[in-house]
């Protein structure tokens, strides 16, 4: 079961580890949204080491403001945005800002 | 150098004297392969095998998809909800290993793709990257500064239009779906093809216009 | 790579693959084919190249680096093996 749905409100953790993932370091720490679902595969962090990759875990293509990741160094518009792939261990939920029309 | 190398044996490597001085680690990998077949983890064809069917995918296959997606909207949906099937429609059969995502360029948003953890190309429909793609340079540029990038590349994206950087980190492999140039109404599906470009289906460049015929 | 400060232009040229590129990428696909290896690991064997050789190496080297790393691991192939008759190739190659 997909634990997050498209729109919710994400932060990437911000562990710092020396084992294989797939998570990039810039968007460590960084809150996004999910734009979409993208599937379930086999645990990465699980396969680089000779396992299974069981049990498969829940990949979210998540979106964050170009703006918001690299402030005033962004060179384009407000509604820029990048977006990748993160799995579902590397995010945690984080509530709407104060005065958010949700 | 090179003919003279070619003194048959069990080793041959044919087409390899165009290397001219191979590195280390080109050496260390010729000898892993020899090795793996001698000790008959791989067979001694396997690798000619592959580097054929490696061979026989291009740009020009993404570019027929597209083209098919741009006549038929119905296709179009199905490619964008379940590339796998749309693809094996066209009689590209899903191979192992990634799978293909596909993201649409509209009037309104412009995608643009880079693997920043490694060089994830969408290899099973397209082909090898271009080393353009696989550099620390776009690599490292195109999440910061992606219209800066694409103005490198030639293509200016508008203001008013959304540029959405696509960081294919994991286990898609994402290709553009580019729009369809103004004029090219009518066009037969086979000219369409030829209008596609190979850094239309990256996001760095737009399909080609077509040709002013009187 | 995504974020690293770089200023550097991005070279476009285009060129074709060497033999021995394309041998690499096409052996890399049989021993996925064969599951002797996967992704994961490649990518995992690719993470453990020193940044310094990570940088000098080309990608398909990085490739061979992280498939020796791979295989030897495994117990497949030893390093003084490959080490013997990478000497013998280069003789024969240059």
């Amino acid at each position: 079961m997909a634990r997050f749905c498209p729109g919710d409100r994400v932060r990437v953790l911000p562990n710092v580890v020396d084992t294989h993932h797939r998570t990039p370091s810039y968007v460590k720490g960084r809150i996004g949204r999910v734009h979409a679902l993208s599937g379930s595969f086999y645990d990465p962090e699980d396969r680089a080491y000779g396992g299974t990759g069981l049990p498969k875990r829940e990949l979210y293509l998540v979106w964050f403001g170009m703006q918001s990741l690299w402030g005033r160094r962004y060179r384009g518009g407000e509604e820029d945005k990048l977006l990748v792939d993160i799995y579902e261990q590397w995010l945690e939920p984080v509530g709407e800002p104060a005065g958010s029309q949700g | 150098m090179g003919a003279d190398h070619d003194h048959g044996g069990d080793h041959r490597h044919p087409g390899l004297a165009e290397d001219l001085s191979l590195s280390d680690p080109a050496r260390r990998l010729l000898a892993m392969e020899e090795l793996l077949v001698e000790k008959g983890v791989i067979d001694a064809n396997d690798v000619r095998r592959v580097m054929d069917v490696i061979a026989a995918r291009a740009p020009v296959d993404g570019a027929r998809v597209v083209a098919r997606a741009w006549i038929d909207p119905a296709f179009k949906l199905r490619l964008l909800e379940d590339p796998r099937a749309a693809l094996a429609e066209l009689g590209y059969p899903a191979v192992s290993g990634a799978m293909l995502a596909v993201v649409e360029n509209t009037e309104a948003v412009h995608h643009l793709v880079v693997c920043t953890l490694c060089s994830c190309y969408p290899t099973s429909l397209l082909g090898p990257p271009p080393d353009w793609y696989k550099s620390f340079a776009y690599r490292s540029r195109a999440v910061v500064d992606p219209r800066g990038v694409m103005r490198e590349f030639g293509l200016e994206v508008g203001e008013a239009v959304e540029v959405r950087v696509v960081d294919s980190a994991a286990d898609l492999r994402y290709m553009v779906l580019p729009r369809r140039p103004e004029g090219t109404e009518g066009m037969a599906e086979e000219d369409l093809v030829a209008l596609v470009t190979r850094d239309s289906l990256v996001g760095v460049g737009a399909p080609n216009q077509p040709a002013v015929n009187s | 790579m995504g974020g690293v400060p770089s200023e550097d232009p991005i070279d476009r040229s285009e060129r074709q693959l060497m033999e021995w590129e394309r041998r690499t990428g096409a052996l890399v696909d049989v021993l996925r084919e064969k599951q002797v290896i996967n992704t994961d690991e490649l990518r995992r064997g690719i993470e453990a190249i020193p940044p310094d050789e990570y940088r000098r190496l080309g990608y398909y080297e990085r490739w061979s680096s992280s498939l020796e790393i791979l295989l030897v691991e495994k117990g497949l192939l030893t390093t003084r093996e490959i080490d013997g008759r990478a000497a013998a190739v280069g003789e024969r190659w240059g």
